[in-house]
């Protein structure tokens, strides 16, 4: 290798290969036009090709691939949710990860740490027993934890939050709960995409989309107009303006969702640890720096910034459940968009704009739903048909005031 | 620290005033058929752009309006409901 190594650095051209190609010319048309290079995008190119057989199909990303919600989450895969719907969805999801690095070749730094949501209150573990009992019912590992397993598993944890916090009484544990590198996770897919037939065009914007008679006709990009019958959206928290297109409307409403990592040190949190009174998130990545997060920010807002105020509230809580951080210095920190929907459940499948299929309403929990997302994603777009695990997320459930219930399970922000 | 400004009690900081979303006008119950009303419940604008929003200055119990920029999130003006 460092021979290798060695040659690449004296190398003029650059010889390695890339994840991916990157093709000059945007064709007048293809079977299937995906909005988005994020790695829902392209987990449904990939499955598209692969499961489907279906490889005339263009990826359109306005900026890089992973520049959005993919590249800024907090990497966490989790199942243990509390709908029926919703905890069947993410553990094919958690499934599919499970075997992910074998079947795309690729390093995702996949780490099953076990994942525990704490409860500071009577009320915060009535609903973990509620969803440690629909887990187990759809055979999820997850149960309730009293203080003391907690105090043997994550020995560092202030189990009374030092007196500035309601003390912990107890946690819902997710052993399957794990952590992925996100950033490869796209890198993989895009790769696998592409060596199946799949064309990723990068720095190219959808302009606007073309219905003609309630069907989709073709998408006009700043690279030219491309005729396609089918198009997958599957921008997160830039939906509203794809959907506006079709002349759609949604209930999506887009508020920024911070993060920030500390400087890397040596592994001592293997648990990732989540406290939902605390709005707060934490874990340890490979490399030795933890990650958290926080709720989203309290007003709609559609820009990736990253505020003073959030740093400070984020690592007071972050010291109330470790105190021994104290010393750690914040490396970086940054903002996503969360497309947020009433239910904190996604919308996905076909709409009633022929050949339009919406993969949106992501907020705060799109990451772990990637591989899900993709894999059904393709078969509704191959099948001109909602694939089975994803009916109950059709956006005509607001018409039928039908909705899937996530809130207790999605999000800290409650 | 961003500041907002009550058009009761002058500039204050954003801590103070809780968001209450776009203002939307309802359709008459009465009249609106099931989609019409489905549409008020759930639908929202979500794009950015400039729009009227509800905030509550929490200390006061001042409800008003507030014309925002939701991509720069540039305060352009606030005022008391019916004063614009």
């Amino acid at each position: 290798m460092p021979f290798r190594l060695l040659k690449f650095g004296l190398s003029r051209n650059y010889p390695e290969p890339r994840m991916f190609r990157s093709p000059e010319r945007l064709r007048d048309s293809y079977d299937v036009v995906i909005i988005g290079g994020g790695a829902h995008g392209l987990a449904a190119a990939y499955y598209l090709a692969t499961e489907h057989g279906i490889r005339d199909v263009a990826v359109l990303e306005r900026r890089y691939i992973g520049h959005g919600g993919t590249g800024r989450n907090t990497a966490i895969i989790r199942s243990n949710y509390l709908t029926e719907e919703g905890a069947r969805f993410y553990e094919f999801s958690v499934d599919l990860y499970r075997d992910l690095a074998r079947r795309l070749d690729y390093n995702l730094f996949y780490s099953q740490r076990g994942h525990f949501t704490l409860a500071h209150s009577a009320a915060a573990l009535r609903t973990q027993r509620w969803r440690a009992a629909v887990n187990r019912h759809l055979g999820i590992d997850s149960e309730v934890v009293g203080r003391e397993f907690i105090a043997r598993t994550i020995p560092e944890i202030d189990l009374d939050c030092g007196g500035h916090q309601p003390p912990i009484e107890g946690a819902l544990y997710h052993p399957p709960g794990a952590i992925a590198r996100h950033d490869a996770v796209a890198w993989a897919y895009a790769r696998g995409a592409d060596r199946a037939g799949a064309e990723i065009h990068q720095q190219t914007a959808v302009t606007g989309i073309e219905v003609a008679g309630g069907k989709v006709a073709g998408v006009h990009t700043d690279r030219g107009f491309i005729a396609t019958g089918k198009v997958l959206s599957a921008v997160a928290g830039w939906t509203p303006q794809v959907t506006r297109m079709v002349g759609l409307r949604t209930p999506l409403v887009v508020h920024p969702l911070q993060a920030l990592v500390t400087e890397p040190f040596k592994p001592w949190l293997d648990a990732i640890v989540v406290s939902a009174s605390l709005h707060t998130y934490i874990s340890q990545s490979a490399r030795g720096e933890l990650v958290a997060g926080a709720s989203l920010d309290p007003y709609e807002l559609t820009a990736m910034r990253s505020t003073l105020e959030f740093a400070e509230g984020l690592a007071g809580h972050m010291l109330d459940l470790f105190p021994c951080l104290a010393d750690v210095r914040v490396l970086r920190q940054w903002g996503g968009l969360a497309d947020m929907t009433p239910d904190f459940s996604p919308i996905m499948g076909t709409t009633h704009v022929g050949g339009f299929y919406l993969d949106a309403g992501w907020g705060t929990w799109g990451f772990k739903a990637s591989p899900a997302s993709g894999y059904t994603m393709a078969h509704t777009v191959a099948k001109e048909t909602d694939h089975p695990l994803i009916e109950a997320f059709n956006l005509s459930r607001f018409h039928r005031f039908d909705l899937v219930g996530e809130k207790g399970a999605a999000s800290v922000g409650h | 620290m961003k500041v907002l400004t009550c058009p009761v009690n002058g500039p204050r900081s954003i801590d103070e005033f809780v968001y209450g979303g776009e203002v939307r006008e309802m359709p008459n119950p009465a009249a609106a058929g099931d989609a019409e009303w489905a549409d008020y419940v759930w639908c929202r604008q979500g794009e950015p752009g400039v729009r009227r929003e509800w905030w509550y200055h929490v200390p006061s119990g001042t409800w008003f309006v507030a014309e925002r920029d939701t991509e720069r999130d540039d305060v352009l003006r606030t005022y008391l409901w019916g004063q614009a």
